[in-house]
């Protein structure tokens, strides 16, 4: 056992996810009162690359103390199976005193498994580390945080963004890489057939600059109209989080959101939003972002600029109306 | 194909949520509980397997207040076997209810189970991958579309951006749903009020909940605004006149 804070790098189709750099920032902050070393866990295969192999030269590494890089060619793309044994045994073997996964399509696919297999404590969804090793974390759509010491002797925790910047899980570095030797990796259930490219839609989100974005709040998709009348007034498109895109009001390429677009329009006007930590990491690049929505408690308004307590239905007509007089004049 | 969905109650966060006297956790006093949205895409999906290829949707929640309006609703839907499991699931997290779901698992050995990838609660993971360590079943998550055939299901996986990895998952094995590929079907009040006449819910009793894995919370709270947004008063009218002034200043009216 150590009190080193291991972080499970997130990669895909060759480029490292942000929230490696956001965990690796995360870990840095839990080292300092802990005294461990920030060590990176990197599978792949011909990967060392990210892991900060110099002739590579990507620029920016990890900025971990070191790098434990693990290379077997099952493990070139992400499969739950494949990864937890590896992981198991490593976890297993080095009993860290912490291990930081993604709140992720990936990390969540593990810590949990892992949680029950080795029988170490599980923390889901945190945002930071207080000095003194606390977690605290993001539960109830943003609304409620719930902080508690770090479970023993090795926690497993899945991180979602907010907490910490990239920047700081990055280095101009390189650090220290060591290859670990890659347990037997067969009777695999979980196997990759490919990848299938986003759909490209009509328009792409991330690139417009004004974005009216609507929400749940909505209601029904006959009051999509409205929202598009309002965006055709501003000059911009509507986008929308998941409730709507589930619900099929909306194409795909229309949600912002974590399995969505990042968006950072010059103004994001969320319309019935209630602003979830998903939602909330694919727009905090945005210039300016006002949240419309009737619950005084809606988390969006935390990170809005400007709101309006008030419901969408009695404002959204005058405003598009008063924008095109506006434009008029 | 036996296909079993594992379904929790959580808090509506349209609802105020207040901390109760502990400081530890929310007051369950004024707190309405409804099913896990990713839940009811889950048993959406469940459904149109079924519809598509034949077998069993068996619908399991643990019986807390609520449930037979949940599992009536699946049953409306079109699931043909309700189960509540009893036990005491007052501050129960999802390692304990992970463990009492896989009680049942091992009972009904179905072909395929599906859950909701996460819930708005969760603190201590997600009920699918806790139960499949419990299981030692694979688990994919962030699912939103499903095949099956020869004892394999390809599996649609999310990633970030939009992107989508087709994944092929021996069975039996347990999907995290993060959305059916149709909406969750509407069903109306009355014929849940006559499901809850014509059809009838199995219990099964849980075993000692067992919470080893999950976190001691020492203080719930509300979120706290960082730097909270300016907020526009006055009647519609007046907000939007506010609102255009603000256009204006941008640059974009």
């Amino acid at each position: 056992m150590n009190q080193d804070i291991y972080v499970v790098i997130e990669h895909l189709r060759g480029q490292v996810a942000e929230i490696s750099f956001v965990m690796l920032a995360g870990a840095r902050d839990l080292s300092k009162g802990l005294g461990g070393n920030v060590v990176a866990i990197l599978l792949g295969h011909k990967a060392q690359g990210l892991a900060g192999d110099p002739s590579a030269g990507s620029g920016q590494y990890l900025a971990a103390d070191k790098v434990l890089y693990l290379d077997h060619p099952v493990l070139a793309d992400f499969t739950s199976d494949a990864y937890q044994k590896v992981l198991s045994d490593l976890i297993a073997k080095d009993q860290p005193r912490a291990v930081l996964f993604g709140s992720t399509s990936i990390g969540t696919d593990l810590a949990s498994t892992l949680s029950i297999k080795l029988g170490f404590p599980m923390v889901s969804s945190c945002s930071s580390f207080s000095a003194d090793g606390k977690f605290i974390s993001q539960i109830c759509g943003g609304k409620i945080m719930a902080e508690g010491a770090l479970p023993g002797p090795t926690a497993l925790v899945t991180m979602v963004p907010g907490g910490y910047k990239a920047e700081r899980g990055q280095s101009t570095q390189s650090p220290a890489v060591t290859q670990i030797e890659v347990p037997v990796l067969d009777s695999l259930r979980v196997a990759l057939a490919g990848y299938i490219e986003p759909e490209s839609g009509d328009v792409d989100i991330a690139k417009e600059s004004v974005l009216v974005s609507v929400g749940r709040g909505i209601q029904n998709q006959d009051n999509i109209v409205l929202a598009e009348e309002l965006a055709q007034a501003l000059g911009g498109v509507v986008s929308g989080s998941r409730p709507v895109i589930d619900q099929g009001w909306l194409a795909t390429s229309r949600l912002v959101g974590k399995s969505g677009k990042h968006v950072k329009p010059k103004i994001y006007l969320a319309l019935g939003i209630s602003g979830a930590p998903e939602h909330a990491e694919a727009i905090t690049n945005s210039d300016t972002i006002i949240a419309i929505n009737t619950d005084p408690a809606a988390p969006i308004f935390n990170i809005a600029k400007y709101g309006a307590e008030i419901d969408l239905f009695d404002l959204v007509e005058i405003l598009t109306a008063q924008v095109k007089a506006a434009k008029g004049s | 194909m036996n296909i079993l969905i594992l379904v929790k109650l959580v808090p509506d966060l349209v609802e105020e949520l207040t901390i109760d006297t502990s400081g530890v956790a929310l007051d369950t006093a004024w707190l309405r509980l409804i099913i896990n949205e990713f839940d009811d895409h889950a048993i959406e999906q469940g459904i149109l397997l079924k519809e598509r290829g034949g077998g069993t949707v068996t619908v399991v929640a643990p019986d807390i207040e609520g449930v037979e309006d949940v599992l009536f609703t699946a049953s409306a839907k079109g699931a043909d076997r309700l189960i509540k499991i009893k036990g005491s699931f007052s501050g129960v997290n999802n390692h304990a209810l992970a463990r009492a779901f896989s009680a049942v698992v091992k009972e009904l050995q179905p072909d395929l189970v599906l859950t909701g990838v996460q819930a708005n609660n969760d603190l201590d993971g997600s009920v699918g991958p806790l139960l499949a360590g419990c299981m030692e079943m694979p688990y994919i998550g962030y699912i939103s579309g499903v095949s099956v055939s020869d004892g394999k299901s390809k599996v649609r996986k999310e990633y970030p951006g939009g992107l989508i990895a087709e994944m092929d998952v021996t069975l039996p094995a347990i999907l995290g749903i993060q959305a059916a590929e149709q909406p969750p079907r509407y069903v109306a009040v009355s014929k849940v009020r006559q499901m809850m006449k014509t059809s009838t819910i199995e219990e099964r009793i849980a075993p000692d909940l067992d919470i080893t894995g999950g976190p001691t919370i020492d203080r719930m709270f509300q979120a706290e605004a960082g730097q909270r947004a300016t907020m526009l008063t006055g009647s519609p009218d007046e907000v939007a006149a506010k609102l255009v002034g603000i256009f204006k200043e941008l640059g974009v009216v």
